[in-house]
């Protein structure tokens, strides 16, 4: 963002200290036979904004949850700068949260609102006011400070139920899917607003979404969560281009999976024979356990690129366009590759035309074996 | 969405004016009495007067016995308005274990005969060694107002967000301190409106009252033993038409308060499902 460079740069800093904020550690959470968190450990830094992503039950509002105080792990302990929570409830908890029905008071205005937690601490000489009016500038509601909660939209309402938690100055700001109840484009506004408001407050937000494209967006890191444990925890591009498994790569958008023939495996590079790719070396990923003599490989759809006229490319792969679907700036092509037992998705922008490409012709398609990442089942 | 459609013009309209006039002719009888000169409640009506209301603050026994009614209704109004709190806020709030059982059995004095409530509780008061008084009154009307009181209550507790108490906790507050700086300024129609319902019945209660009382009436009391005269009959309907007039104003408050108290919490936590 080359428009905000001081803020980058600072940020930047910031997580360079890499100092833990809150350390989980083993952290299980049952109700009777079930284990909405199994065995969950995750350390996230001071001044990071983190998401918990994934499907609704996975445990994610869980985990957030008892970093804020409202619920017990069964095992494990949770730290928040470097103090064990344990013992110690929400009202103490150096944490605040954004919660999913915002949870605005109805019976008090937007200051009183702001003002709730300050009211304990017996601010003197104006210092409350000014604290009110300070967060309420920080998330764009000046002026609206007397109106009453039910007379506030509901983007409106988020904003104070940010203020309220920020003007506590928490160490940690856990925000319980916060935008799941906004349109479409207020949604997408406010991303950049929150991930904006967080490099200048600096402050370590817990996001909790399953919305795989918020968490990308403003995300420093991401961990991904199914069924109580967690998959992955690694930078947006990380998780996006080299998931683990192909749960996580499913979950993060569309891939294309390869059954391949494992030549030979070393240190931290495969060797693997395809029958549409042919052979490639690409990187073992970390948590890969071999299972007999198969890997899968997986591909994006927009890192097949459709080759016009003559162009060629060092890698390259033909086959025949069997769909086509029309997304306005971009086209989605199926295209059967002798050889594959599944056709391959492919994701092209419009501006070559694309669109204009009838089913039924024989195409080539450019790679990038970089792109083609081994993953576990 | 269509109008709702008009009853035809025929039986049913008329069943229905028959009803109503069933229903509230008796009642209408008594404030146009209660203005009537003659003492006797016959037609044709003689003259209109205000003699009888005029007389109602000149009979000591009647003064004695509405103080002690309005300390009857006001400690039954109280007591079962505190019991029905705590109930209602563990019915709509916690799942346990014979949750819908308990529910039932607290509101099961609504449909018991109030005669052998009446009489069961004479009966444990005089064993207990208690002597009869306006205190064991106040016992027999908290029991037949608490079902009132959570019906109330729990429509004013229902649909509370309880997300609102852990936002309250999670900017620090203590417990006490989040009933109350939220909760009870949320719920606080529901329990003055359970507060004027169980004051309007404690006021009209007589066969509890009855049986229970030593030596203190009550109006509802008051009013029975003032029958046996056939001259009292004009002063029993003017201050017949009182209490009416009280306790439907109360009754219609109570209602208007309700409804608020159930906006409030209801608006707020049906932002999602």
């Amino acid at each position: 963002m080359p428009e905000q460079p001081r803020i980058e740069r600072t940020h930047a800093d910031r997580i360079q200290s890499e100092r833990p904020m809150i350390e989980i550690r083993s952290v299980t959470r049952s109700y009777g036979a079930f284990r909405a968190l199994d065995d969950a450990s995750l350390t996230i830094r001071e001044g990071e904004f983190f998401s918990l992503l994934g499907p609704s039950g996975c445990g994610k509002t869980t985990l957030l949850r008892m970093i804020a105080g409202f619920d017990n792990p069964t095992s494990g302990s949770i730290a928040v700068g470097g103090q064990s929570m344990e013992g110690i409830p929400a009202n103490r908890r150096p944490t605040n949260m954004v919660f999913q029905s915002y949870a605005i008071f109805p019976h008090l205005n937007v200051e009183q609102n702001v003002a709730y937690g300050l009211k304990r601490l017996k601010l003197r000489g104006g210092e409350e006011k000014r604290r009110v009016e300070e967060a309420l500038a920080q998330v764009s509601l000046t002026g609206l400070g007397k109106r009453l909660a039910t007379e506030l939209s509901g983007g409106q309402r988020q904003r104070v139920a940010l203020a309220r938690a920020l003007v506590m100055r928490p160490k940690v700001l856990l925000l319980d899917e916060p935008l799941s109840a906004l349109d479409k484009k207020l949604r997408e506004q406010m991303q950049v607003e929150l991930r904006r408001l967080q490099q200048a407050v600096g402050i370590t937000f817990v996001l909790v979404t399953h919305d795989q494209y918020e968490a990308l967006a403003m995300s420093d890191r991401i961990a991904v969560m199914f069924g109580g444990k967690i998959a992955q925890v690694a930078s947006p591009k990380e998780i996006y281009q080299r998931p683990v498994n192909r749960q996580v790569a499913d979950f993060l958008g569309g891939m294309n999976f390869v059954k391949a023939e494992i030549v030979e495996e070393n240190g931290a590079s495969l060797i693997v024979d395809t029958l549409g790719f042919g052979r490639i070396k690409t990187d073992k990923p970390k948590a890969f356990v071999r299972n007999g003599g198969g890997a899968t490989l997986g591909i994006r759809p927009e890192r097949l690129r459709v080759l016009w006229d003559n162009a060629t490319a060092k890698f390259e792969v033909a086959g025949k366009v069997v769909e086509r679907h029309y997304f306005g700036e971009i086209t989605h092509l199926i295209v059967e590759i002798p050889g594959l037992e599944k056709p391959l998705s492919v994701t092209e922008t419009n501006d070559f035309g694309a669109d204009d490409i009838p089913v039924g012709t024989s195409i080539r398609l450019a790679y990038d074996p970089e792109a083609l990442v081994a993953m576990a089942d | 969405m269509r109008a709702r459609r008009f009853l035809p013009g025929g039986w049913l309209s008329t069943y229905a004016f028959l009803y109503i006039v069933f229903l509230y002719l008796p009642v209408i009888f008594l404030p146009v009495f209660s203005i009537n000169t003659a003492a006797t409640p016959k037609f044709p009506l003689t003259g209109f007067t205000l003699q009888w209301y005029e007389d109602l603050p000149r009979t000591p026994a009647l003064l004695d016995a509405a103080w002690n009614s309005l300390i009857v209704g006001v400690s039954a109004a109280i007591l079962s308005t505190v019991l029905g709190i705590l109930a209602a806020r563990s019915i709509t709030r916690y799942r346990y274990p014979g949750r819908r059982a308990i529910n039932g059995l607290i509101m099961a004095p609504l449909v018991l005969p109030e005669v052998i409530v009446a009489i069961s509780m004479l009966l444990v008061m005089l064993q207990l060694g208690l002597s009869l008084s306006l205190f064991t009154v106040v016992l027999g009307h908290v029991l037949i107002c608490i079902p009132y009181s959570m019906t109330v209550l729990t429509s004013g507790f229902e649909g509370f967000d309880r997300s609102l108490e852990e936002a309250s906790a999670d900017l620090g507050e203590s417990a006490f301190g989040t009933f109350r700086r939220v909760t009870l300024p949320m719920v606080a129609p529901a329990i003055i409106s359970s507060l004027l319902v169980c004051f309007t019945i404690s006021l009209d209660e007589f066969i509890i009252a009855f049986f229970l009382t030593g030596t203190e009436a009550t109006l509802p009391i008051y009013i029975w033993g003032q029958l046996r005269f056939a001259s009292k009959l004009p002063g029993v309907l003017a201050l017949g038409t009182l209490l009416l007039v009280a306790s439907l104003l109360l009754m219609t408050i109570a209602e208007m308060l309700r409804r608020r108290a159930a906006r409030r919490t209801q608006n707020e936590g049906g932002l999602y499902a």
